[in-house]
């Protein structure tokens, strides 16, 4: 059964939009990552304009987090005072990000941009958590965290103090809102969560408590989200509900099986598995942007003068 | 005596020419269309409109349906650094959004080359007009025939000429044709043009317009996204909490 995209303007089939969204919603539930790094690259391929995609991504994401938000909202584990700041700076990263967007449709680009961007992004994490999940796996033991800063205390440098009761932490607002910015930006160009990026910097950077970073990240990621659609269908009227809420149908079922199946797995394996997952998709972006193209010609609508 | 002679034939010759004018204007030509709109709903994924009619005219049926006019963009991968990059890029000005041809024999625009040159038959002929300074005429022919490679792929410039088919009972002739539109075809208005060529003139036309437009439920969330763009982005976000929410609710149990 073909469904109707109204403002991506094609006609898509309704089960493989379901199936695709329930892959998405499989991953959120399993791994907590958003999906979306995977969505907005199938999309595309679908034939979904890059804008829509992106823009609707957006959309899709503020389904996709809001129900793993409630999960460690409900448990305290989320730090509120720094999820604000993060967001502070997640809205000003989408907005230069939407800007970005735009400049890159205009001059032709975007669609190279979004191909290196994936293929650095995925191609970095994919490579990481593969190789953490086997030096788990294999010498049977936990990656082991890195060392106490021998750098000295950087963090101290950065102009500006506030206080994190609920992280027990004293550290610039800078920090936190610069992830925060790196965030919005990836969700606006890119149209994933940034979590993949956000939570290690969390951990590393910010040494927040690991039991508040997932529900802070997925704070930000939704409020972020949230802004950025608004800023979507305001700016670019990009913003396919339909698509979006198709997708999320698919997800929320995709997501109990997810969440079923992650306690029954080994984690490192599935990690495992997921790392060659994202390799994979990284790996073939790249080699689609190395091969001779069939056709290299492409038309796109020319802005009126 | 010699000069009234000559005036005499001059008067017989006007008076032949003018009678197959004459002749002309009592044939007559007549087309519809089994549609006059093509409504794309919910689960669109293309359309058929048929088109027929009859006539008396001596000559070849050509049928001729033109889409909506919009400025394009063709660009051009090249390898840069090993990665394919688009980098020339040439505009073409009132590129149709479709454009097919069909006949009631397959070599009309061979047959009639010089009057399909002067009406824009078929897509060769199609003036595309390009406002970029081209370095010489070969990259503009190369950019110009990967615009029509494109558009028929897509299926909005059907390839060849489409076929009429032709039923005759003395000297009228019932005709009809099969127009299909593609689910990616543009809204508009779309000329729909029916011509007898006879003798090196179009002597015959009819023409009639097509819309095609959005209706119903995607109709609607179109211009609701397009008039009130907040309240639509703030229903989207809304509605994604809902389900996200809902979704989770429903199976914590």
């Amino acid at each position: 059964m073909q469904v109707y995209l109204p403002v991506a303007e094609m006609a898509v089939n309704l089960f493989a939009l379901m199936g695709l969204g329930a892959v998405a919603g499989f991953l959120s539930g399993m791994f907590g990552v958003g999906g979306g790094f995977l969505l907005t690259p199938f999309l595309i391929f679908l034939g979904v304009p890059p804008n829509v995609a992106v823009a609707t991504q957006a959309n899709q994401l503020v389904g996709a987090s809001v129900s793993g938000l409630l999960g460690h909202w409900q448990r305290r584990n989320v730090d509120v005072r720094l999820g604000l700041v993060m967001l502070a700076g997640g809205t000003a990263g989408s907005l230069l990000g939407v800007l970005l967007f735009n400049l890159l449709q205009r001059l032709g680009q975007i669609d190279l941009a979004i191909s290196i961007l994936y293929v650095a992004l995925l191609g970095v994490v994919g490579l990481a958590m593969v190789l953490e999940s086997l030096v788990s796996l294999l010498w049977r033991r936990r990656a082991p965290l890195p060392l106490e800063d021998t750098a000295g205390n950087w963090r101290s440098r950065i102009p500006g103090r506030m206080y994190f009761p609920r992280s027990g932490l004293t550290i610039s607002p800078l920090l936190p809102g610069g992830i925060g910015f790196v965030g919005g930006v990836l969700v606006a160009v890119m149209g994933i969560g940034g979590g993949f990026v956000m939570v290690p910097a969390m951990i590393y950077m910010l040494r927040m408590p690991i039991s508040l970073v997932a529900g802070t990240s997925l704070f930000q990621i939704l409020f972020t989200t949230a802004g950025a659609t608004l800023l979507q269908a305001t700016v670019n009227h990009a913003v396919d509900v339909v698509l979006a809420f198709c997708l999320l149908l698919g997800g929320v079922v995709g997501a109990q099986w997810g969440i079923r199946l992650a306690a029954r797995v080994q984690g490192e394996r599935a990690r495992l598995t997921l790392g060659l997952m994202v390799g994979t998709v990284a790996l073939k972006l790249a080699l689609d942007l190395l091969e001779v193209p069939v056709e290299p010609f492409t038309l796109a609508p020319a802005r009126l003068p | 005596m010699r000069r009234a002679l000559a005036i005499f034939l001059v008067v017989v010759a006007g008076l032949g020419g003018g009678g197959r004018q004459g002749r002309a204007q009592t044939m007559s030509l007549h087309a519809d269309l089994s549609s006059y709109l093509i409504a794309i709903t919910t689960g669109f994924t293309g359309a058929e409109v048929v088109l027929f009619g009859v006539t008396d005219a001596p000559g070849d049926i050509v049928v001729r349906v033109t889409g909506p006019a919009m400025p394009l963009v063709v660009r051009r991968k090249e390898p840069v650094a090993g990665l394919w990059v688009n980098r020339r890029s040439m505009r073409f000005e009132d590129v149709p959004g479709y454009y097919a041809v069909a006949a009631s024999r397959p070599d009309v625009l061979t047959a009639h080359a010089r009057l399909a040159a002067r009406l824009q038959l078929g897509v060769d002929n199609l003036r595309l007009e390009s406002v970029t300074t081209a370095p010489d005429p070969e990259t503009k022919a190369i950019f110009r025939a990967a615009l029509i490679r494109n558009k028929q792929a897509r299926g909005l410039f059907p390839e060849g000429v489409g076929e009429v088919t032709v039923f005759r009972s003395n000297q009228t002739r019932l005709f009809r044709t099969t127009v299909r539109f593609p689910a990616t075809v543009p809204t508009g208005k779309y000329k729909v043009e029916t011509l007898v060529l006879h003798q090196g003139e179009a002597i015959k036309a009819d023409v009639h317009i097509l819309s095609v437009g959005k209706t119903g439920i995607s109709a609607e969330i179109f211009e609701f996204s397009r008039l009130h763009d907040i309240l639509y982005g703030l229903a989207a976000v809304t509605g994604a909490l809902m389900i996200g929410w809902g979704g989770a609710a429903m199976f914590r149990r």
